[in-house]
């Protein structure tokens, strides 16, 4: 396929007899390029309004790193604490998930009486290897030509030894990463040694669980085998309630908070869009000739729809507590003022000979508005309630955090901890998923109920 | 064909009702049970119960209408006071919503299969629209105020981000409702990429484009003033430090500047979609 080409000469014969189609053209070309600048300008301004340049100064990068690393990642720790008289390896240092000494993890080899006397030689990820010692930690490894040696029993920590880049030397802390996944702390009264590994720990059953660590094979042998492990309860329900129970993750209060989450959507919507609807033939011209009420009723919408959902659920906080009906409440509130102006603009587009039709018959008027208003106003009525439907589940979680309860507060309760992003991270997932999967059912059902093809 | 008589179509018809009708039945006691359900789980779930909540719903209110009568005039000061603030906050979201608008243009381009832009794309487009549009804007910003410090522009990116999915969905629909005679036409003429979605799309879907971003500013001001609240700047933030030093004169200043601000973007967009689009507009958040 090839285009048609003119010669120049022939362009401008065209420019010429037809200057004013074209000219058209031209200045139809200006206004985006004027648009354009405006919005470059604005962009600048803003740029220097938020103060980037020294937020980009300020930011941590090397902290989202960390973050991320730790999300998708666990660390054991291996510490000898001095003052203490203690040597311990732990899954995150937690007490609860603490090896005992005759059962240490391959990695970890003890040499003498026990750790805390003994010798303890540490193999890492990237070929290094962390001896401790005594009150000493030696690092050797590829990159380094002789062994690198902090001691930490005075007052402050020194070292002797080849100084590789990745260390940070301070005499009240001497901190070594060689790699991501490998790292140690001295101080003066404790060496600590963090080992990475990648995945969620412990995330189907807790470390002091009999079930910790058994295949999903071995899991469902049991699970049919008849020798109970708790003698109160059958197998496989004592598998679900570990796992369910699961400290660490608790994956039972999760589900809870994600129910209340959808509750919340859920009767929000619902008690939205039936207040609404006869709200809306109120104001609705065709159906409410009565002007004061009707003018009434549509400020009553745009005063909920304006105070907006952050102030209704501060306001619904103070009255109700904390909990899921709060938020059903404040959901409820505000959307009845956008379903209602909804549903009212729809009601005053409704083609009236339906509604003649049925007088004709000799109708009553509850007849008239069941066969010939309703049919027509359905649609609208199904899709934007599950529209809403959707985008409710999303400000369900904004309300929780604000304090209503649900996911969105467990969310915000992870983050203060801070410790723990990879419980921060599944909470993400979940929440996620769950939206998706509203998405989903409510574009489902949509199609399903008011045979639209596409939505 | 079979010969059918009158009253075997007949009862075949009223067949057909009765199981319609039990459908329509069976659908309606789910949700109610479901309701019922709902309500019973959330009463039991909620820390304060819905009856006695009630008898002091007007509580917070009257504290507020009656400090604010305490203040005077000199309240009317405090709107001036607050006034940057609501203006970081209206420039957080229309930035976002720049943003936004452009990475959903790009998406929406790309996720529509009758544009040509590459077609091996246009899947993987949509499966980042799905999951851009699923953030809640909340998640998103909390981790970035984690990283970045508390600054106005982690809400901006998190509302951005938001922002590309849901508008590159609508603006997707859009794409995919055009006349594609002008399309065909210059195609036929043998114009490039460039020139057909210039003088053949853009036309078409620009009115239904700027409508939905200006709805979509609306709601844009709304998430910046809530992520304000978890420390992202602008008036959320000045909400919560009023509400947790009970400072009634204050809450109230903020929260008419709030709602005057949703309700003149509200009719001010209002009136420019409906002269752009033209009769009802029912738009999806």
């Amino acid at each position: 396929m090839s285009a048609i080409t003119a010669g120049a000469d022939e362009v401008g014969r065209l420019n010429a007899a037809y200057a004013d189609v074209l000219g058209v053209h031209r200045r139809q070309f200006l206004w985006p390029v004027g648009l354009l600048v405006l919005v470059v300008v604005y962009l600048a301004y803003a740029f220097f309004a938020f103060n980037v340049p020294d937020l980009i100064a300020k930011s941590r990068l090397d902290r989202g790193i960390l973050l991320g690393l730790d999300s998708v990642a666990y660390k054991v720790h291996v510490e000898k604490n001095l003052r203490r008289d203690r040597f311990e390896v732990a899954v995150e240092g937690e007490r609860t998930a603490t090896y005992a000494e005759d059962a240490l993890p391959d990695w970890v080899t003890v040499t003498g009486p026990n750790g805390y006397e003994g010798r303890v030689d540490i193999e890492m990820s990237g070929g290094y290897r962390f001896t401790i010692e005594g009150e000493s930690l030696t690092i050797t490894g590829p990159d380094l030509s002789t062994p690198f040696v902090a001691t930490a029993g005075g007052r402050e920590v020194v070292w002797t030894g080849d100084v590789p880049t990745w260390v940070d030397l301070d005499p009240r802390k001497v901190e070594a990463r060689p790699t991501l996944f490998d790292r140690v702390q001295v101080t003066s009264g404790r060496i600590l040694v963090f080992r990475y590994f990648w995945g969620w720990e412990d995330f189907w059953y807790d470390f002091r669980s009999p079930l910790n660590g058994l295949s999903s094979g071995d899991l469902w042998a049991l699970a049919w085998s008849d020798d109970r492990i708790d003698p109160d309860m059958s197998n496989a329900a004592f598998i679900f309630s570990e796992f369910w129970g699961n400290e660490g993750w608790q994956h039972g209060d999760v589900f809870k908070a994600l129910l209340e989450t959808v509750i919340m959507a859920f009767l929000g919507t619902v008690v939205a869009a039936f207040v609404g609807l006869p709200l809306a033939f109120l104001a609705a011209a065709n159906f409410n000739p009565e002007p004061v009420s009707r003018f009434l009723i549509r400020r009553f919408f745009d005063f909920v729809r304006g105070v907006d959902m952050l102030i209704w659920s501060l306001i619904f906080i103070r009255a109700f507590g904390l909990g899921p009906l709060t938020g059903v409440m404040a959901i409820a509130v505000t959307d009845t003022g956008t379903l209602g102006k909804l549903f009212s603009e729809a009601i005053e587009n409704v083609d009236n000979k339906q509604v003649e039709g049925m007088q004709s018959t000799g109708a009553s008027a509850l007849t008239r508005y069941r066969f010939g208003v309703i049919p027509q106003i359905l649609p609208v009525f199904i899709s934007q309630s599950l529209y809403y439907l959707e985008s409710n589940t999303r400000s369900a979680t904004v309300i929780g955090a604000l304090g209503a309860g649900g996911i969105g507060l467990k969310l915000v309760e992870t983050l203060r901890t801070g410790k723990d992003w990879e419980n921060t991270l599944y909470i993400i997932i979940l929440t996620l998923l769950v939206v998706i999967a509203m998405d989903i059912t409510s574009g489902w059902l949509r199609r399903k109920l008011t045979g639209v093809a596409r939505d | 064909m079979a010969m059918t008589t009158v009253d075997q179509l007949q009862a075949h018809a009223s067949s057909l009702e009765r199981r319609r009708r039990f459908y329509t039945g069976l659908g309606a006691a789910i949700f109610a049970l479901l309701v019922v359900l709902g309500f019973i789980g959330a009463e039991e779930m909620n820390s304060g119960g819905f009856i006695q909540g009630l008898d002091n719903f007007f509580d917070y209110p009257r504290a507020i209408v009656v400090e604010t009568a305490d203040a005077g005039t000199g309240w009317f000061d405090l709107l001036w006071v607050y006034l940057p603030a609501l203006i970081e906050t209206i420039n957080m979201a229309a930035v976002a919503t720049i943003f936004g608008t452009v990475f959903a243009v790009v998406l929406s381009f790309a996720g529509t299969r009758g544009l040509q832009v590459w077609p091996p794309i246009v899947p993987v487009a949509r499966r980042i629209m799905d999951v851009t549009r699923a953030f809640p804007e909340l998640i998103l910003a909390l981790f970035l105020i984690f990283v970045l410090g508390s600054s106005p522009v982690p809400a901006i990116i998190a509302v951005a981000f938001h922002t590309a999915g849901a508008l590159g969905k609508l603006f997707s629909e859009v794409n995919e409702n055009i006349d594609r005679g002008p399309l065909e036409g210059m195609t036929a003429a043998g114009a490039s990429w460039t020139k057909r979605m210039r003088w053949a799309v853009l036309p078409q879907v620009l009115p239904n484009y700027t409508s939905y971003m200006l709805l979509r500013f609306e709601i844009n001001i709304r998430a910046s003033a809530i992520l304000g609240f978890v420390g992202a700047g602008g008036i959320g933030t000045e909400l919560r430090k009023a509400i947790s030093w009970a400072n009634g004169a204050d809450i109230a200043a903020l929260f008419v500047l709030l709602f005057l601000t949703i309700m003149v973007i509200d009719q001010i967009s209002g009136r420019l979609r409906r002269r752009l689009v033209g009769g009802m507009f029912a738009g999806a958040r």
